[in-house]
């Protein structure tokens, strides 16, 4: 075994712990607390928000445009197409500007 | 559950892997070739992806390997940047009562922020998550994840200029679509609003990836603080 296994194993058991032990945890409890509840209807938001928020900060013009392009299809129409959209411009103006 | 119905939602949820597996398609290849670049073997950067299965952490980890890191320290470094797996597991799992325990096990495996973010979308669209519709779009991901790393690490130097094609800004937009996926639960433009404010601010302050974990945490932390005093609160 190579150190390099070993932070891998560590890794995937760590990771897997994350992912099984927040259910473990909580379904020893029978009754979810209205806070509880509002906290975690919350999280998917607030989790994902935070991988785009910085990407935004620190993205150019093209970057912004993107966002803001993907943002205003996603008002209309599914996933697919925003993301599209989104990507489109990206590539778009990162031709013309970068 | 009859065979015609485990097809059907296993297919349903193959449709919805397919944004996923197209935006991950960079990151996976780009992860193989950086694996070996920062000096992991074609096989460890396989292994990484088959067992860690976790992308941003897995980004943070190669990293470290590059740097010369302490091996507890990189290890600490993937818990913390997939910490908040713990919150989805404690979201989804309360919902996956009807499965077995292996299932679940196996499941949560399989956890990652796209996948958690589509069954959190099935359930407020008040449907109940089969097995067959989570394998559905967990199988074609994983199965990519870890091809695109094996393929990345034999062919990594061959991508010239990843940027003009803008693979490494796709997540992010993916990522955006996600969240407005979400825009009409109670609370959200606040919580987005905060954890926007916050994750900026950790990020200029204390430096990645803590910003991921202290902006959830604040925005949270505002949705469980914000609800006894209003109106109509769910319980």
């Amino acid at each position: 075994m190579t150190v390099n296994l070993w932070i891998i194993l560590g890794g995937a058991l760590m990771t897997y712990v994350a992912r099984a032990g927040g259910h473990l945890v909580l379904s020893r409890f029978k009754t979810i607390h209205p806070r509880v509840q509002a906290g975690l209807d919350a999280v998917p938001a607030a989790v994902l928000t935070t991988l785009v928020a910085p990407a935004a900060f620190n993205g150019g013009l093209p970057e912004l445009a993107a966002l803001l392009v993907a943002g205003l299809v996603a008002l209309r129409a599914g996933m697919i197409p925003l993301f599209l959209a989104g990507a489109v411009v990206l590539i778009l103006l990162r031709q013309l500007v970068g | 559950m009859t065979s015609s119905t485990v097809r059907s939602e296993f297919l349903l949820g193959a449709k919805a892997s397919i944004p996923v597996v197209v935006a991950a398609l960079p990151f996976g290849l780009l992860f193989g070739a950086l694996a070996v670049e920062n000096g992991l073997s074609v096989t460890e950067a396989v292994l990484f992806s088959a067992l860690v299965y976790a992308g941003a952490s897995q980004m943070v980890g190669i990293d470290l390997f590059g740097q010369n890191v302490a091996p507890w320290l990189i290890v600490l470094s993937i818990f913390a940047v997939n910490f908040r797996h713990v919150l989805y597991s404690a979201a989804i799992g309360r919902r996956l009562g009807h499965w077995s325990t292996p299932r679940k096990a196996l499941g949560f495996f399989f956890l990652i922020d796209p996948q958690y973010a589509e069954s959190e979308r099935k359930l407020q669209n008040g449907q109940s998550i089969s097995f067959a519709w989570y394998m559905g779009m967990a199988i074609p991901i994983y199965v990519a994840w870890v091809s695109e790393a094996a393929i990345g690490a034999i062919f990594g130097g061959l991508i010239e200029d990843p940027e003009s094609l803008g693979l490494d800004f796709l997540l992010p937009i993916y990522f955006l679509g996600l969240v407005m996926s979400f825009r009409k639960s109670p609370g959200w433009l606040p919580v987005v609003v905060i954890s926007a404010a916050a994750s900026i601010l950790a990020f200029v302050t204390v430096g990645s990836p803590w910003h991921v974990s202290i902006g959830a945490a604040v925005a949270i932390l505002y949705a469980v603080i914000r609800v006894p005093g209003q109106p109509g609160a769910r319980t």
